[in-house]
């Protein structure tokens, strides 16, 4: 049996496909089978993210409308061994994701993969309710900012009202936070919420904090996951993150802002 | 601090505390109507429409909430009256 864990936010651009690519990546690194499902119809772009937009043929939709086999859908990432992604419709309706079909199509996956990471769409409309449904874990990605956090929220209580567990009255879905786009300089001068701040409001456990990072943007434009730019803060976190959704115990990094130099310390303040 | 900063304009502001306050409110105003049941604004507005027969309230006097324990759960209702 797979572990399915959703992406998912609420609000819009907060990172959900950035970090669906780097923890999938992460996972079928260290050697799980792992496939990575868009759910986003009509707007699909983890493809992109992970640079195997050319390599569509089928799509998730016509694999549920019984238009091609899994098998023809999945793409097998050229760079990590064992992960694969599942992209989403660009033309159907967002409606062409039943329950019924969703269902089997996860059920068939869960026979051969460890690991189904579900890279929800923004909002709390069918495809996102679609893309939490079944899942175990959900990884919510927060930004730290109020509308962001309020979004988060919000989507925490669908996740303990609508996803299948809650339905069926089986273990709540596992809650993670994950906070991108974290400036600990500005969080030092009380110009953005805290890692702590934000855990406080949400309470659930911390998954991890991605610091805000030149390198994501320069990764996307490349189609590369973040997580395989080892040397970057950014990547190092998500490699980090992925360790603990596996279990591992690790200190939490980049957290508080980098020593200035003594120059710009003088001109620029601290 | 640095030495340049005592010749700067010194403003207080810490806006991720109103953050976190605003945060807070809006947040657990919300978790509480989350557990609410459907029913609850019309059965609010149903007995604003009863007790408006009698007495002239307006629609933020009645406050209507469900109070859930384990064992069961409690209708607690609020009519503030105008002083007559």
């Amino acid at each position: 049996m797979a572990r399915i864990i959703v992406v998912t936010s609420g609000k819009g651009g907060v990172g959900k496909t950035t970090t669906s690519a780097s923890i999938s990546t992460g996972l079928a690194k260290r050697g799980h089978k792992t496939v990575v499902i868009d759910f986003d119809v009509g707007l699909r772009n983890l493809d992109l993210i992970m640079n195997c937009e050319r390599r569509v043929v089928y799509d998730f939709v016509n694999v549920i409308q019984g238009e091609a086999s899994l098998n023809q859908a999945l793409i097998r990432d050229k760079r990590v061994q064992s992960l694969y992604i599942l992209p989403a419709s660009q033309t159907r309706e967002k409606e062409a994701l039943t329950r019924e079909g969703v269902e089997k199509v996860i059920n068939e996956l869960s026979e051969t993969f460890d690991y189904i990471v579900c890279d929800s769409p923004a909002g709390i409309e069918h495809g996102a309710l679609m893309a939490l449904y079944y899942a175990d874990e959900a990884v919510v990605v927060t930004n730290p900012e109020v509308s962001s956090v309020r979004d988060s929220d919000r989507i925490l209580g669908i996740l303990q009202s609508k996803s299948r567990r809650a339905e069926m009255g089986q273990d709540p879905v596992k809650e993670h936070l994950l906070l991108t786009r974290y400036n600990p300089s500005r969080v030092e001068k009380g110009e953005m919420l805290s890692v702590g701040d934000v855990e406080e409001i949400l309470a659930i456990p911390l998954l991890g904090v991605i610091p805000e990072s030149q390198i994501v943007l320069n990764a996307s434009n490349q189609g590369l996951p973040v997580i395989l730019e080892e040397n970057s803060d950014a990547g190092q976190a998500y490699d980090d993150a992925v360790a603990r959704l596996l279990g591992e115990e690790r200190e939490h990094r980049f957290m508080s802002a980098q020593k200035k130099g003594f120059l710009s310390r003088m001109f620029k303040g601290g | 601090m640095s030495f340049l900063d005592y010749f700067r304009s010194k403003k207080s502001n810490n806006t991720a505390n109103v953050a976190k306050e605003r945060l807070q409110i809006i947040v657990a105003h919300e978790r509480g109507q989350r557990e609410q049941p459907d029913y609850l604004p019309q059965l609010q507005q149903e007995l604003l429409a009863v007790i408006r027969k009698y007495v002239q309230i307006s629609d933020d006097m009645v406050q209507v909430e469900v109070d859930r324990n384990d064992s069961c759960s409690v209708l607690e209702l609020n009519v503030t009256l105008p002083e007559s």
